[in-house]
């Protein structure tokens, strides 16, 4: 067991405070060399900031913190970096205009004798340091061009080959596709074996079961369970998290479930033979009122482009799209808005206004809606408290900005903003990311009641288990073309891991 | 989900000193640039008896007045993270335009084309909204950065109007101009008044209007005003319109204001609107200040130069100083950005 052997980091009585909420109430944490320490919990509950206050994110906190027995107070990132903590953040914190090579020297580019970058060598190293992780990516090429997937493979194996001793992942998972979890998972396992200690952040309970050593949850700020891995279970997790009866929550889609038979309701959505140069080849499509189309298929088969073509975003270089039987050439996101879409993208920041308030943030897509020329701010913020309380978003202050919330509940301001007034179409970027699973449920739940009022809606996604919990049919992408449909029969996440 | 109702709102009064000082933080965008206000006219008012006078305030705000309706569209332009260069030749131009479809006197030896008092202005307009228009095709359409692409509108302007003058010097312009531009009712001058209300209008638009809220969530972020099906392109062609029409007019009452139109009159006033609006405190990088911050902009540098001819220095020196002070407002925007950062990550 761990716990005999010395902690090379422990926080005693953690306390945070963000103006008038207390994200950490009174927490201990402590981590030894060498383990992989699961850290679970609902959104909100505080995950994030403790990790911050690690990695020097944070430095105005109450608690003790001490490191390899000596009090210590990091008052920046570079003092965390230093004492060679590294941390992976929840968002993506990339520099999407340099370069792949840039991206993983972040800070330490190597240098010549006059201080010039030596870019040959830093490109080869960046190649060979990312192969030996089995990404095989151009290191000259631009970040920003890479799919965000990619981008976070590439800042997670920055941090991991940073040398740091001790490692932080915020939910890396969660924009990876199943082979390179597994990829990582190995590449976890051989860092402890080499002495380096791992924090992991997931809301996949199995995840954490299958490569931590020690797990902790976190409820409203206070730290309510540390056990061994081995000691306990996907249940105990959950009840542990947020409460008792909940605990059926989350399937695990091992085995087969029927997709029903197909609608006969109208078509909302054709698509007809979209290619795009490099990225989709000839895909063709139709999504029905009333189904749900998921569509699944691995990091980087075309997935994000084609959402992106449906909501005018991207323009195909062949192919047409109709919206109920007449034929669009969307010229703008607001054309296609218009013309009944609504779009959810899989980088929330790409979504969302971190300095305005959540209300604003809600409101922005239905203004023309709910007014002509004047603003209507208190119809604004009414509209708004409805969706926080249906969407249960915490805290439930819709003044607030923002960016005070934590990851998983702005995912769900950036549904949120779509459903007062229901579109015709819903396209959905990885819907659930992010979110803990009583969240995740909520959703599933919202999105069956949007089929159930007759919208179409597609779920694009490279989680298996958030196409089957949703999907009525399911296509699958490989490599921009479709090579499988599903519909109408057995389904399970086998089988798609398969088609894919 | 269920946590959320337990969520701790910590009682106020424990955490007043720490939320007030989160609060200063973050206002902090609004209140430095105040300061420097009070500041400059504390100094000015103690080192010259002449300048805290009720007449040298009516100076001040005559002085400010074709600044301030220049930067009303600027403000609308910072605002969505964009600059316009071309404000003061765009100034200029309609300046001269309205000048040379006026009559002028025989001894004015430019080729004009007098029209009705009222064509002269409309016809003004027009051209300031087509170079605006321009200005929006080039940023919009072709995708030129705007700071290229009003830079070479510049130059454009300067061109057009140094056709029209040809070097020469126009007086007369038409009689509604002449009066908003030049004269008072009930000893406030009709230029301030003018000024006035652009301000407030501008104010109005970007505080009530759909539009204004659009303008601030452009330029808070670009990327998801889009992804939230905004008419991204709409919004940025429409601001470098509102910009040049405020240029516009702004020079066609300066021109009534410094009694003549001729070439380069309006040069000082680009790097003028461009500092009061960044003075102010509205954000370069987009998505925060507004009118309000322009307007103590506008005041900062009213007092600055009115406060320094008033006390007793080497004009050269003046000029350095108005460098020193404007460099100091540049680092106090960028920096509240940077805590505004901090506190909200
Ligand atoms: N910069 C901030 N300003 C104000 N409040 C904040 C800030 N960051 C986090 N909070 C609040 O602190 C609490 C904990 O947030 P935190 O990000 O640590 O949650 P989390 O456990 O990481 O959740 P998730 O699973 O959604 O990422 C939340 O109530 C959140 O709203
Ligand atoms: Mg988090």
């Amino acid at each position: 067991m761990q716990s005999e052997r010395q902690p090379i980091l422990e926080l005693h009585e953690i306390t945070k405070a963000f103006g008038g909420v207390e994200a950490l109430r009174g927490v201990d944490f402590a981590l030894t060399a060498g383990e992989i320490h699961g850290l679970v919990g609902e959104n909100g509950a505080g995950k994030s900031t403790l990790m911050k206050i690690i990695a020097g994110v944070h430095a105005d906190f109450s608690g003790r913190f001490v490191l390899d027995g000596r009090e210590t107070r990091f008052r920046s990132v570079r003092d965390a970096h230093a004492a060679g903590i590294a941390m992976v953040h929840q968002e993506l914190s990339v520099a999407p205009d340099l370069t792949v090579a840039e991206n993983v020297f972040l800070g330490s580019q190597p240098t010549n004798r006059l201080g010039l970058v030596q870019w040959r060598r830093m490109a080869r190293e960046a190649g060979e340091q990312l192969k030996r992780f089995g990404i095989d990516v151009d290191p000259m090429s631009r970040l920003g061009d890479l799919p965000i997937g990619l981008q976070q493979l590439i800042e997670i194996a920055r941090v991991l080959f940073s040398g740091a001793r001790i490692i932080i992942l915020d939910e890396p998972t969660s924009a990876l596709s199943p082979p390179e979890v597994e990829r990582l998972f190995a590449t976890l396992r051989q860092l402890r074996g080499e002495g380096t200690s791992i924090v992991f952040i997931s809301h996949f309970i199995e995840d954490i079961l299958r490569v931590s050593d020690v797990v902790t949850v976190f409820r409203n700020g206070r730290k309510v369970a540390e056990t061994p891995a081995v000691e306990t279970s996907k249940s105990t997790l959950i009840e542990a998290m947020i409460g008792k009866g909940r605990e059926a929550l989350e399937e695990t889609y091992t085995h087969d479930i029927m997709l029903p038979p197909p609608t006969d309701q109208p078509v909302v959505l054709n698509a007809n033979g979209l290619t795009l140069a490099g990225r989709l080849r000839e895909v063709s499509f139709e999504a029905r009122a009333g189904e749900v189309l998921g569509i699944y298929g691995f990091m980087g088969c075309g997935q994000l482009e084609l959402a992106r073509i449906l909501f005018g975003k991207i323009k195909p270089d062949l192919g047409t799209l109709a919206v109920a039987g007449n034929q669009k050439a969307f010229r703008s996101t607001a054309d296609a808005r218009r013309s009944g879409i609504a779009f959810v993208p899989e980088s929330r920041r790409d979504m969302l206004f971190h300095q305005e308030p959540v209300y604003k943030n809600i409101s922005i897509s239905i203004l023309d809606r709910i007014s002509s020329l004047l603003l209507k701010p208190s119809r604004e913020r009414a509209i708004a408290t409805r969706q926080v309380d249906q969407l249960r978003i915490r805290p439930a202050a819709v003044e607030l900005d923002l960016g005070m919330l934590s990851g998983g509940n702005q995912q769900k301001v950036a549904l949120a903003k779509w459903l007062s007034y229901p579109p015709r179409l819903l396209v959905l970027c990885e819907p659930t990311r992010g979110m803990d699973v009583g969240a995740k449920n909520d959703v599933i739940h919202i999105i069956r009641d949007l089929r159930a009022k007759g919208l179409a809606i597609i779920v694009l996604s490279t989680e298996p288990e958030t196409v089957l919990s949703l999907a009525d049919r399911v296509i699958v992408l490989k490599r921009g073309a479709v090579v499988r449909e599903f519909a109408n029969e057995q389904i399970s996440k086998d089988r798609l891991l398969e088609a894919a | 989900m269920t946590s959320g109702e337990s969520v701790t709102v910590a009682a106020p009064d424990r955490k007043r000193p720490h939320r007030l000082a989160a609060m200063l933080r973050s206002q902090m965008r609004n209140i430095a640039p105040f300061l420097t206000l009070i500041c400059l006219f504390g100094f000015f008012a103690a080192a010259s008896p002449s300048f805290a006078t009720l007449d040298n305030f009516g100076n001040i705000l005559t002085q400010i007045s074709v600044t301030g309706i220049i930067a009303v569209g600027l403000t609308f332009v910072i605002l969505c993270a964009e600059i316009d260069l071309s404000i003061a030749a765009i100034a200029n131009v309609t300046g001269i335009a309205v000048a040379y479809f006026t009559l002028q006197e025989s001894y004015v030896n430019i080729a004009n084309v007098p029209m009705p008092g009222w064509a002269a202005i409309l016809l003004a307009l027009a051209l300031c909204a087509l170079l605006g228009l321009v200005n929006a095709f080039g940023l919009t359409v072709i995708g030129i950065p705007s700071f290229i692409m009003t830079l070479a509108m510049m130059q454009i302007a300067a061109g057009i109007s140094a056709l029209l003058v040809r070097g020469q010097i126009a007086y007369k312009v038409p009689p509604l101009v002449t009066t908003l531009g030049s004269t008072s009712i009930g000893g406030i001058p009709w230029i301030v008044i003018v000024a006035a209300l652009m301000l407030l209008g501008g104010h109005l638009v970007l505080t009530y209007t759909r539009f204004g809220r659009y303008v601030y969530m452009v330029g808070g972020n670009r990327e998801a005003a889009e992804y939230s099906g905004l008419n991204v392109k709409l919004i940025l062609g429409s601001v470098m319109v509102i910009s040049a029409v405020c240029a516009g007019i702004g020079g066609m009452v300066g021109v009534a204001h410094f009694g003549s139109a001729q070439q380069n009159e309006f040069d000082t006033y680009l790097l003028d609107s461009i500092a009061a609006v960044v003075v102010g405190g509205t954000s370069l990088f987009g998505g925060r200040g507004g009118i309000g911050n322009t307007i103590v902009g506008l005041f900062v540098l009213g007092v600055l130069n009115n406060g320094l001819d008033h006390v007793n220095i080497d004009s050269f020196l003046k000029i350095l100083i108005r460098g020193l002070i404007l460099l100091a407002a540049l680092v106090i925007n960028v920096y509240a950005q940077r805590l505004r950062e901090r506190t909200a990550d």
